[in-house]
């Protein structure tokens, strides 16, 4: 419960819109107590911009309780800021100095256009779970749910990887910008569940595929994603990923080419 | 206004079955026909729109977060409720049913619960069926939990993260119909106006959160799933962009908001830290199951190290006061009497505003007795949280907790086809009143917003248009559509041109929050809430002058948007100061304190054992009281008693 109170040197990159190439601006933000949270350090400074009649710096945030995967940003050079397994929403001041300099970056990927300042554009994401990462079940024609059982370790391993919560961080981490590790989780989520097995050739090979059409990267093993990722989520996922996609294509029923949305 | 709920008659274990064969359809290939706008996409919206996109209707929803996975239905923790049986303890519909009612204080409609409670086990097996990870036991089968003091083990989880979960099932079932075409999706985009066009909800107006640019939308009808209005406190467990604004347009263009007053204050959340606070977070209402609640005796003990006070000298005022309970009592008497103690000059922790306005919740004993690998399997992941947000771990100094509003059960009024007062325009989830009465029981937040997104809206919506069959084209450019486009540029204009701008819209909110949660919180009374009536309009007239937003309208700008929200709420929390005030009673989340006895909320059957649905009328000082006379056939009134 102990506080102190900070003076930090905040260098925020500002961009009025899309088309706008964008710069950094340099900021003072004085006596934050180390109670607060760091989007709360930002209200502050936001508050005081406004009063005296300058545009407040926009970033993105919701829940601030670390589930809704909106907030994200680049704190010193690292995705999500110093903390381990922590979002941006959910990191406190108490991990900074006196006197600190902090940079602020928005994610940066080819995937993920700035739209202003620290905001970006993440529907890409939308995109990928949407060419195929669901399982086609007819609202009210459900079986009865205790009909199939599922392996508590399968359930639990689903859980692992259905715990991602899209904020992108693996994404801005990666220096190929990859998507690799969104994409396989939910992959992985899907194709470890029995009711998953009916669309898993063609959920992986479709999902893959928007991940490339969407201009992310190739996973090349880094593994800064998994650093990055405040939830945890395994560099595991993405060995399976690559496992599926090669399965699919040994499987398929029928050709690959005719089957292309 | 007439409110007439349309509850089928008969026994009501076939009220729902005998309502859907009576109503009307639309054939499959003239479902293409109709565009049904559906506002949300939470557990409701979400899963009203892909079931209706599946179904075969044009669908357009819209969110105002970057993404539909996003909706605060993410952020819920504990579970959800179903009357499945599976644990063999004696659960049924009927006893879910029966808790509901009862847990909800006598004040809902008992035909909505019961159809809630039937559809309860339909939603388990869609989410199963979706691939949501459930806990499992070890044969493979789901597991449960119970929750919340229920009797009965019916609480389906997926650690604590069930509202993520299940969140995540409809969104990929939206995906699924955004990808087939039948869903047209549009993020960043809030909801500022309703159309309304010869009696009938037609169509939204919304602002694009990217360009700030201002559009009609036009459909057939409008379904509004666009959550609770707790953020009417600034502080709650809300995220911080839910709003009140949709429904609020709405009721102002004529659909009745029931039950303002009615609202859910947690007791287990993380207290303020200082003036900045932007949220509070919320703490599983499970670690009262092992922590035990307490406060120093003596005042000037509030400063010193917990470890430091003596056993005797810590008041457990939940064990003392409700022996039989303890520090498992209901969340609204837990709430009220943490309020109490600190009231009286005992609260501890940090000093906001002048006050200590915490309680100790207290693992030292549980670790004695169970040792700390169990506690830490048990609440790891919580403690975790705690000690991220306050720097202090658990296991070495009692946790501090304070009250905080979670969940508002009033909303709009809608009949049990949810539809509202004006034809053509439905609510489900938080944002109607329907299900909760008073006060709504754990794990039944999630089951509610699932139960009217997959199951009734689909069907009712089908039978509205069935029974209108064929509306008039609506064009862009008829006056409707215009007048409300143009009133929106106009609010706009007038919220970014304030005569004489000084403070961004938090000030406003932040003070707003404060007469609410002070006079309209956990407890109330007559002065207090007069005095809200009058200092509210006051600030709202303030905030009118005095708020300044910079940049421009026509751009992404989201000071513009917090300041939209926050002048619905000075609104919205008037009439939540009204109602309170109409209400003289105590009930459920309503507690006033000239109606209680030995401590206990006394209700009054007698004279309110009523939906208040109150009617816009131009002035929001002055809106008109409807009531909807509530008859309990099944679950007879008692009293809730926890001594």
């Amino acid at each position: 419960m102990s506080e102190e109170l900070l003076n930090l040197t905040l260098h925020v990159w500002r961009q009025d819109g899309p088309n706008d190439s964008g710069r950094f601006e340099t900021y003072q933000a004085n006596d934050i107590t180390t109670h607060m949270s760091f989007l709360e350090m930002l209200d502050v400074v936001n508050e005081e911009l406004i009063e005296k009649g300058e545009s407040p710096i926009a970033f993105d945030h919701d829940c601030r309780e670390g589930i809704c995967g909106t907030c994200g940003m680049v704190i010193n050079g690292v995705a999500h800021g110093p903390q381990k397994l922590t979002t941006a929403c959910q990191l406190h001041m108490r991990q900074f100095k006196d006197g600190d300099a902090i940079w602020l970056e928005p994610w940066r990927a080819h995937g993920f256009p700035v739209l202003r300042d620290l905001i970006v554009d993440r529907t890409a994401l939308d995109r990928i779970i949407q060419a195929g990462g669901y399982i086609s079940i007819r609202t009210g024609s459900a079986p009865e749910a205790n009909e199939l059982p599922v392996a508590k370790e399968i359930a639990d391993k689903a859980m692992d990887a259905a715990e991602c919560i899209g904020c992108g961080a693996c994404v801005a981490a990666c220096p190929n910008a990859s998507a690799s590790l969104f994409t396989a989780a939910k992959i992985s989520h899907l194709s470890l569940l029995p009711q998953g097995q009916a669309e898993r050739q063609d959920r992986a090979r479709k999902m893959v595929a928007q991940m490339d059409a969407e201009g992310f990267g190739g996973c090349t093993n880094h593994g800064e994603c998994e650093a990055a990722c405040p939830k945890g989520v395994s560099l595991n996922w993405i060995a399976r990923m690559n496992r599926e996609l090669v399965r699919a294509m040994v499987k398929a029923e029928t050709p690959i080419e005719s089957r292309e949305r | 206004m007439e409110l007439r709920s349309n509850e089928p008659a008969g026994p009501i274990e076939h009220r729902w079955e005998k309502h859907k064969e009576a109503s009307k359809l639309v054939a499959p290939a003239n479902r293409r026909k109709y565009t049904v706008i559906v506002v949300g996409s939470g557990l409701a919206g979400g899963a009203a729109a892909a079931s209706l996109g599946e179904m075969g209707y044009n669908v357009k929803c819209f969110c105002y977060q970057d993404s539909a996975r996003r909706a605060h239905s993410i952020a819920a923790q504990g579970g959800i409720n179903a009357a499945k049986n599976y644990q063999n303890d004696g659960d049924s519909v009927y006893r879910l049913f029966y808790d509901t009612v009862k847990g909800g204080d006598f004040r809902s409609r008992e035909s909505n619960v019961y159809r809630l409670a039937e559809l309860s086990v339909q939603i388990i097996d869609q989410a199963v069926a979706q691939g949501v990870p459930f806990a499992r036991e070890y044969g493979g089968l789901l597991g449960n939990r119970s929750f919340g003091g229920a009797q009965v083990s019916r609480t389906f989880y997926a650690r604590g993260q069930t509202g993520q979960q299940l969140l995540l099932g409809a969104y990929q079932a939206l995906s699924r119909q955004i990808e087939a075409g039948t869903v047209e999706m549009f993020a960043r985009t809030e909801m500022l106006d309703l159309i309304v066009h010869e009696g009938r909800a037609r169509g939204i107006v919304t602002r694009c959160l990217k360009t700030g640019k201002v559009s009609p939308h036009i459909a057939d009808m409008v379904v509004l799933c666009t959550g609770g209005y707790g953020n009417v406190f600034y502080l709650s467990t809300n995220a911080k962009g839910c709003n009140c604004t949709a429904a609020w347009r709405a009721h102002r263009h004529g659909a009745a908001f029931a039950n303002p007053c009615y609202t859910q204050i947690h007791p287990t959340c993380i207290p303020q830290a200082g003036s900045y606070q932007s949220k509070l977070t919320l703490m599983s209402e499970s670690l009262r199951n092992d922590g035990r609640v307490w406060v120093p005796r003596k005042k000037e003990d509030v400063t010193k190290r917990p470890e430091d006070i003596p056993e005797a000298d810590r008041y457990y005022y939940l064990e003392e006061r409700y022996p039989a309970f303890g520090n498992l009592v209901p969340r609204d008497v837990a709430s009220r009497n943490a309020l109490y103690v600190t009231n009286d000059g005992l609260g501890v922790g940090l000093k906001v505003g002048g006050e200590r306005r915490g309680v100790y919740l207290d693992f030292g004993d549980a670790i004695d007795r169970l040792g700390e690998q169990t506690i830490r399997e048990r609440y790891g992941n919580l403690f975790e949280m705690y000690e991220r947000i306050t720097g202090d771990s658990p296991y070495e100094t009692p946790m501090r907790i304070y009250p905080a509003t979670h969940y508002t059960m009033g909303g709009l009024w809608v009949d049990y086809n949810l539809e509202t007062t004006i034809p053509g325009l439905f609510a489900g989830g938080e944002a109607n009143f329907s299900d909760h009465g008073a006060n709504r029981l754990g794990a039944s937040a999630l089951m509610q917003g699932l139960a009217d997104g997959y199951f009734v809206l689909p069907f009712t919506v089908g039978n509205y248009l069935g029974e209108v069959r064929s509306l008039p084209p609506l064009a862009q450019d008829h006056a409707d559509v215009r007048q409300a486009v143009e009133a929106v540029e106009e609010r706009v204009r007038k919220l970014m041109n304030a005569p004489d701008p000084k403070y961004p819209p938090e000030h406003f909110h932040r003070e707003l929050g404060m007469i609410i949660w002070t006079k309209c919180g956990m407890s109330r009374n007559e002065e207090g809430l007069k005095e809200a009536l009058r200092e509210i309009p006051k600030l709202r007239d303030q905030f009118w002058r005095e708020v300044k937003i910079t940049g421009v309208g026509a751009e992404l700008n989201q000071t513009l948007e917090r300041a939209g929200r926050v002048a619905d709420f000075f609104e919205l929390g008037e009439l939540m100061c009204l109602d309170a005030l109409k209400r003289q009673e105590s009930c459920g989340g309503h507690f006033r304190e000239e109606y209680e006895e030995n401590g206990e909320a006394l209700r009054d059957d007698e004279h309110f054992s009523y939906v208040a649905a109150w009617e816009w009328t131009g002035n929001p000082g002055e809106p008109r009281l409807n009531q909807e006379p509530l008859t309990f056939e099944y679950v007879k009134p008692t009293k809730r008693s926890y001594k």
